[in-house]
């Protein structure tokens, strides 16, 4: 899963920790299967952002694809 | 499913079978194909199916008598299509010459042919396209035998010449001038070939020492087309020494051409070939709706269509199909396709070891409705095969975990805490009634439902209980077979908890449960107990509308008593009954039924659409997710309880479906209600103290209807966020986002702080999850 993170998803700011957003590696998990990929994540406390167009959007379809195996 | 059982499934389906013209055809001819080429005037394209099938087309063509006809389905709706002139019309426009075969490789085996009327060459045709050496014995002085007797304005001599010489070119040698008539010929000729062919369509004695029929000429073992002597067939005859009409002779050669070559290859001569001759098509096909037309009339009979009168001719065929189901399902229609291809796709989906299972939306996307079972002419049942295949892929654990969640959470919200419910009436212990209003009714107008049980402590004797639960409806259709039993097993202990009471349902999915799965049960429908209990119901208040399209839920399919009470009943209130195309025994589902709104809710949408546009009439409505169904998609739509009990809203049939959130709130509210007011207990705390205020925008709203977030996961995103902190924030817009996943989805939320309460400007959710390394959601 390659999706692209958007500059507006970088605007958001980690409430805890007050930074802004980075692209980071992230593991994400569905019906056994993982995936590495890079989403915006606080580069202190790790807290990561789902943007909707990215749960609604290539989430969406990998978790079918994932579900249809 | 065993591959039997899908054998038996495919068989069912007769969309793949072939047209009556085709079946009726001695040699099979695609007539479908060919006349749909023929109207759009591609000639060459149309002359291409017949070269496919015909043996010498430039000659059958142009003399095919075309005992097709007589079963023309066309025949019922004016006349049959003229199919044999169809024929001519395409030899003479289509572009001739060119046709390229390719023989398959030389067998090394002759085979002999006696002379060389159009049986004759087509047995040369086919053997020779087979890749068997043929010798044609003419006693004449040319090939064609009977065939130069015909005039040349109907067989021009250079067409017969151009179709022998494609025979030379395949390597069948003319030998003519050869005497064939001596007793002996058969037996001598075998010695130099492996098989002999006696084309007989020329009338006229002959003298083989074969045993012979009553007419004297030798007997033959029709479709075999055998004689008395092995390796020796023959035929282009009937059995009255009359010649055969062409396409006979042609299909007779072809016989003779498939005999000899098995004869050759030593294999059964009859294994597959049960429909070499003409037979009865199990095809359907509907005339409904189609025009009577005349046959297309020549201007010129003498030189037959011309071009423009041929396309008309060839565009009054019927294109004969079935496609029965699938011209009223919706969701048969959406899948491209028809039964018999599903139930292999369905099929292939279970034998899916590794790799995607394609399936899996088609079989979960079926409301179960039945409807192409009821319009099938062999019963094809499409929700048996889906329901089945859900059940096993359960079984399998290879159900789509986000196929049926959100119902059967619904499910198991109305059999919780806060909706369950089971009393006998108030100062009795026990009830020869018992009230089942079901979940959405409840859910969508819980009003009516204190209404009609009021109603029916007054009208029956002997005490109404009443249970609020569901029916177990979505753990059936979403093929969850335990949890299905354990909500039965329930019902069975309320029902005998309250003494075994007749229960009355007001919705007809839990009839239905009741009826096919608690068969111990006692069950009636709320329309036919109020048509048997009467009342005073009111005549239609004046702000309502007098006519009503009348939809009968799916659920009522087989239920006619219920759907005759309902007409009863609005007939009694004063209102005229439209009918719709598709009612009563054949009426549709509104896309809630099997669970297709959770499966695939786009195709739902579409499904409620095309029933509301059926009729511009007001609906009306007696289970309250059609008349939720109906009413969301903008179509003013009652329900039956709005009439009986009008409580006084200025529009009714205007009243908006209740969102899930809405439709949960309403269900404990009315336990509630009920609780305290009929029977005089403590309702359930509805903690709202304890809840978070939420101001959700109208078109917030919409969105987590849509995307069915509800409140409550609304309201735990935001605890969650606020009561640990994690959340992100937007210094530009203010706006904070937050996370948080209660069991299976994550649900994130966007929102702002005003004063106390917290806006609600977005909220969307998705199953994967964030792990290990730093990764955590906000």
């Amino acid at each position: 899963m390659k999706p692209d993170v958007k500059p507006e998803d970088l605007e958001w700011k980690c409430s805890k920790c007050g930074e802004i957003l980075i692209v980071g590696p992230v593991n994400v998990e569905y019906m056994g299967s993982r995936f590495s990929t890079e989403l915006p994540v606080c580069p202190k406390c790790g807290l990561v952002l789902i943007s909707e167009e990215l749960a609604l959007g290539k989430m969406a379809e990998v978790e079918q694809i994932l579900e249809d195996k | 499913m065993e591959q039997s059982g899908l054998r038996e499934l495919e068989n069912r389906c007769i969309q793949e079978q072939p047209p009556q013209c085709t079946a009726a055809c001695p040699i099979h001819v695609d007539v479908r194909a060919f006349a749909a080429r023929m109207k759009l005037g591609q000639w060459a394209e149309a002359w291409k199916v017949l070269q496919k099938t015909m043996p010498l087309p430039g000659v059958l063509a142009r003399i095919c008598d075309a005992p097709c006809r007589e079963n023309c389905k066309r025949g019922e709706a004016g006349a049959p299509v003229n199919i044999g002139h169809l024929e001519r019309a395409c030899a003479r426009l289509a572009p001739q010459g060119g046709q390229r075969i390719l023989p398959l490789p030389a067998k090394g085996k002759h085979v002999a042919v006696v002379g060389s009327g159009l049986s004759s060459l087509t047995v040369a045709w086919d053997l020779a396209r087979k890749g068997y050496g043929v010798t044609v014995f003419e006693s004449g002085e040319k090939p064609g035998g009977n065939l130069l007797n015909i005039p040349d304005s109907l067989l021009p001599r250079n067409v017969l010449e151009s179709e022998t010489a494609v025979l030379t070119s395949l390597g069948v040698v003319f030998r003519t001038g050869e005497n064939t008539a001596n007793p002996a010929f058969p037996v001598d000729i075998l010695g130099e070939f492996a098989a002999l062919y006696l084309g007989l369509d020329s009338p006229g004695e002959v003298a083989w020492d074969l045993e012979p029929d009553d007419d004297g000429r030798p007997k033959v073992q029709p479709l075999a087309q055998t004689t008395s002597l092995a390796g020796v067939f023959a035929g282009g005859r009937d059995s009255r020494t009359k010649p055969l009409s062409p396409v006979w002779q042609a299909a007779e050669g072809r016989w003779a051409a498939t005999s000899i070559d098995r004869y050759i290859q030593k294999v059964s001569p009859t294994a597959g070939r049960e429909k070499d001759g003409p037979y009865r098509s199990r095809l359907h096909t509907s005339l409904e709706g189609v025009t009577p037309l005349p046959e297309t009339v020549m201007s010129d009979p003498g030189s037959g269509y011309s071009d423009i009168e041929a396309r008309e001719e060839a565009g009054r065929c019927l294109q004969c199909q079935c496609l029965e189901c699938v011209k009223v399902c919706t969701y048969l229609e959406s899948f491209g396709s028809y039964p018999k291809r599903y139930a292999r796709e369905i099929y292939n989906n279970e034998s899916i070891v590794m790799g995607t299972r394609k399936a899996n939306k088609l079989i979960n996307s079926c409301s179960l409705c039945g409807l192409c079972e009821e319009v099938c002419p062999e019963d094809f049942a499409m929700q048996d095969l889906c329901l089945e295949t859900r059940r096993s892929m359960v079984r399998q654990g290879k159900m789509p975990p986000s196929a049926h969640e959100f119902a059967l959470q619904d499910m198991d919200y109305s059999n919780g805490d806060r909706f369950f419910l089971n009393r006998n009436q108030p100062a009795t212990d026990s009830s020869t009634y018992l009230f089942f209003p079901g979940c959405q009714l409840s859910a969508s107008s819980p009003g009516h439902v204190r209404q009609a049980y009021s109603y029916l402590t007054s009208a029956c004797a002997g005490g109404v209980g009443l249970l609020l639960m569901c029916c177990g409806a979505p753990a059936l259709w979403a093929g969850r077979e335990e949890a299905f039993q354990a909500v039965l097993e329930r019902l069975r202990e309320q029902w005998k908890l309250l003494g075994d009471p007749t229960i009355i349902t007001a919705c007809s999915t839990c009839l239905k449960v009741f009826r096919e799965h608690l068969s111990e049960v006692q069950v009636v429908s709320l329309w036919e107990i109020m048509r048997e209990k009467g009342g005073r119901f009111p005549q239609v208040a004046g702000n309502l509308p007098k006519r009503l399209a009348l939809h009968d839920p799916c659920t009522t399919r087989h239920e006619k008593t219920v759907q005759q009470s309902v007409r009863a009943l609005l007939s009694d209130l004063g209102v005229e009954v439209e009918e719709l195309p598709l009612s009563g025994a054949r009426t549709e589902c509104c896309g809630f039924g099997g669970l297709m709104q959770n499966a695939n809710p786009e195709l739902a949408r579409e499904v409620i659409i095309r029933r509301a546009g059926l009729s511009a009439t007001p609906s009306a409505a007696y289970c309250a997710m059609c008349r939720d169904s109906l009413a969301a998609v903008g179509k003013p739509a009652l329900h039956v309880l709005d009439l009986l009990f009008p409580a006084g809203e200025e529009n009714p049939a205007d009243r908006k479906r209740p969102g899930w959130s809405e439709r949960r709130e309403n269900r404990a509210r009315l336990k509630n209600s009920l609780l305290v007011e009929v029977w005089g207990e403590r309702g359930l705390a509805m903690d709202e103290g304890n809840k978070i205020k939420l101001i959700i925008p109208e078109d917030v709203r919409e969105v987590l209807d849509n995307r069915r977030i509800l409140i409550e996961d609304i309201q735990q995103v935001v605890a969650h966020a606020e009561k640990t902190g994690t959340r992100l924030f937007h210094p530009q817009t203010g706006h904070f986002k937050a996370s948080f996943k209660p069991m299976n989805v994550t649900f994130w939320v966007e929102y702002s702080l005003d004063g106390g309460e917290y806006i609600i400007h977005n909220a969307y959710s998705h199953r994967m999850e964030v792990v290990g390394g730093q990764g955590n959601e906000a």
